[in-house]
């Protein structure tokens, strides 16, 4: 692993935009492991776009499936981010999951807009995070947060013994 | 190291907070649902349909008729072609799926009756098969009494339905009519009779809604007295196409050769040949009854259901034809009051302070504004339609310690019922979802949809079979009847029209036919 050539601010905002993220998947993950009533059923039912595709993962074959993984990968990926185990895994993973969120509900123009908090137009929140992963996948910021460093480093000292 | 590991800390924290966040929002909703302890209430159960077939008439194959068939199992196959092709459009279009899966009644349709060749044809042509050829009849009275039949279902104009009921019922046949029971007083009194004086034989008016899933839990809503006393219900018609104002279509092939005209004229007064007054007859009152017999029955059946109010013992109404003035003689703006001084659903209040009730039924053919259907409380609110919502009151004596302590949002429904909770319904129009939202097209068993008409003359058949009432006989279709035609009467005469419990007669002015008032062609009557 290539040490960091940031400054101390690059490093730490990077970190705390990581932490910040991965807070963000944990919790949407959590809630959703401790309500055995949730469903994305109505999330893919209701999409606006790709609809064929989306109502084909809501199907009664797949439902089971498609909650669990989802579940699954909030909080692997907002454990990896917060711990900073696996980042780079973390980020794909963060990445893939908000690409189908945002392509069930796109912000085009011309498409049923269901209720959200704010206004927006092609660009939404989930576009953004998914930016903002795509950021932290390219500047890894394993550095002075995280159990990777503690990995890496026993890793090190054995190549070296 | 340890700064490394600074993560857990942090996510630790994160998943405590959702845990405990969503384990004490289980915790609250259900202390709320233990509170109100309501049971979404078994459907009332139906015994089997095995034996020998029951042999069916058919008295009436028009659009209802050709409803009441599918219900029973037997789709034209004009139907069927188009179920296909719909379905083969829009996969989410289960209605041919849906009329396939239906359990077999064990029925033979052996005979029909339809004054239009071309109906009748359509019965004999698509549900005769090699060992069972469906026999047309010329009048309802050699059906009847043919020995071919032991029930019959009678979707007919509201003109024909008690006459046709009591020749069927005289004749030892079952009876399946549609609502409105009756078209003027004086037959209902008669129909009433005659069922009484023949216990054998089953008798069901076609208010489906009685099967719907949600209105058995309203039920038990209204036992536990959640609501408190209810003051006040509002239901209402809302419809803005011309369906919704009985503009059927008129088929090419109606004809004076193809129509027996004096047969649909019956006891209605003598006019000439008019294919209008054949297929659009719910527009006047000599063949139909309005909105008050045709629709207002439908919201008064559903509360009368849940909470057996009976008659009113006066109803006040007012109205006009203000959105269809095409030669029409019913209202298409209808509003209706019906009081109930006496009735209570019990309340949370001292003793004797709470009586009475109103029913309100508000009614335009020129707007279709979806309003829902109240049942308004001292403690609650309860919105009532394939699903169930319940406010509570924030002014209720019952829930105010829990509102007090926040753990009550009256702006929340503090219970809601979704017996079509994952499933998804492909509603075809406007007048489709109106319909179904009242419970009158399907409801649910065991999250699966079904058609609510089918379960209705399910039970029906099952009294055949297996014995028992069903639940909407006699004395609930003359409660109906009676309600509706006192509404058509205040509109008619512009008067409040009481009722007489004791003598169970609508109070007439010395010397006033009601019937002749009621069924009258202009569209008020001048006094």
């Amino acid at each position: 692993m290539k040490p960091s050539h940031f400054s101390a601010g690059q490093n730490n905002s990077l970190i705390f935009l990581r932490i910040l993220i991965g807070w963000h998947f944990l919790y949407e993950g959590v809630l959703k492991l401790y309500n055995p009533a949730w469903t994305s059923k109505g999330y893919l039912l209701s999409a606006s776009f790709l609809k064929p595709f989306f109502t084909w993962i809501s199907g009664d074959s797949f439902i089971t499936v498609v909650d669990t993984l989802n579940i699954v990968g909030l909080i692997a990926v907002g454990a990896g981010l917060i711990l900073g185990l696996k980042i780079r895994w973390a980020c794909i993973g963060g990445i893939l999951l908000l690409a189908l969120y945002y392509l069930a509900h796109p912000p085009f123009p011309g498409l049923e807009q269901g209720p959200a908090e704010g206004s927006y137009w092609i660009v939404n929140k989930n576009l953004i995070e998914m930016a903002a992963l795509l950021v932290l996948y390219q500047f890894p910021s394993y550095v002075s947060f995280g159990i990777e460093r503690f990995f890496n480093r026993k890793k090190t000292e054995t190549a070296n013994g | 190291m340890l700064k490394s590991l600074a993560g857990i800390p942090v996510l630790g924290t994160v998943w405590f907070a959702g845990a405990k966040l969503t384990t004490s929002a289980k915790q609250e909703k259900q202390f709320l649902l233990e509170t109100l302890n309501i049971k979404a209430a078994a459907p009332p159960p139906t015994g089997p349909m095995t034996g020998n077939p029951i042999r069916l008439g058919i008295i009436g194959f028009g659009i209802r008729g050709e409803q009441l068939c599918r219900a029973l199992g037997f789709a034209t196959k004009q139907w069927l072609a188009d179920m296909k092709a719909a379905a083969e459009k829009n996969p989410n279009d289960t209605r041919l799926k849906e009329f396939l899966d239906q359990e077999n009644l064990n029925i033979k349709i052996t005979a029909v009756c339809d004054i239009f060749d071309v109906n009748a044809e359509r019965v004999i042509d698509s549900f005769s098969t090699p060992e069972n050829k469906v026999k047309r009849y010329a009048t309802h009275k050699e059906l009847v009494s043919s020995g071919d039949v032991d029930a019959v279902a009678v979707p007919t104009p509201d003109h024909w339905h008690a006459p046709i009921a009591m020749d069927a019922i005289n004749a030892g046949v079952h009876v399946y009519v549609e609502k409105p029971m009756t078209h003027n007083v004086s037959e209902t009194y008669a129909l009433r009779e005659t069922v009484r004086s023949n216990p054998k034989i089953v008798f069901q008016v076609g208010h489906q809604h009685r099967q719907t899933q949600s209105f058995l839990t309203a039920m038990d809503i209204i036992n536990k007295k959640t609501l408190g006393h209810v003051s006040l219900v509002t239901t209402n018609t809302n419809r803005n196409d011309d369906n919704g104002a009985w503009q059927y279509d008129i088929h090419e092939k109606a004809s004076p050769e193809t129509i027996n005209w004096d047969m649909f004229l019956g006891n209605a007064p003598k006019v000439p040949f008019n294919k209008e007054h054949f297929f659009r007859w719910r527009k006047w009152w000599a063949y139909g009854s309005g909105l008050s017999g045709d629709l207002l029955t439908h919201d008064y059946d559903r509360i009368n259901c849940l909470l057996k109010m009976g008659i009113p013992a006066s109803v006040m109404a007012s109205g006009g034809i203000y959105t269809h003035r095409d030669g029409r003689n019913v209202p298409d703006v209808m509003q209706v009051n019906m009081e109930f001084p006496d009735f209570s659903t019990g309340g949370s209040q001292e003793e004797g302070k709470e009586k009475g009730m109103t029913f309100v039924y508000s009614a335009t053919l020129g707007n279709q504004f979806d309003r829902g259907t109240y049942l308004m409380g001292h403690d609650a609110t309860m919105e009532l339609g394939n699903m169930i919502s319940i406010y509570a009151d924030a002014r209720s004596t019952r829930f105010a310690d829990m509102i007090k302590d926040k753990r009550i949002d009256p702006s929340v429904p503090v219970y809601q019922y979704n017996p079509m909770a994952n499933a998804t319904d492909a509603v075809t129009s406007a007048t489709a979802k109106y319909f179904a939202n009242k419970g009158l097209l399907w409801t649910y068993r065991d999250g699966k949809r079904v058609d609510s008409t089918f379960l209705h003359m399910r039970e029906w058949l099952s009294c055949i079979r297996n014995g028992g009432i069903p639940s909407c006989s006699i004395n609930e279709g003359f409660q109906e009847a009676i309600s509706a035609h006192m509404a058509g009467l205040s509109y008619k005469l512009g008067r409040r029209i009481e009722w007489d419990k004791e003598s169970e007669k609508i109070i007439a002015k010395p010397g006033e036919d009601l019937d002749a008032a009621l069924l009258s062609s202009g569209d008020k009557v001048v006094v």
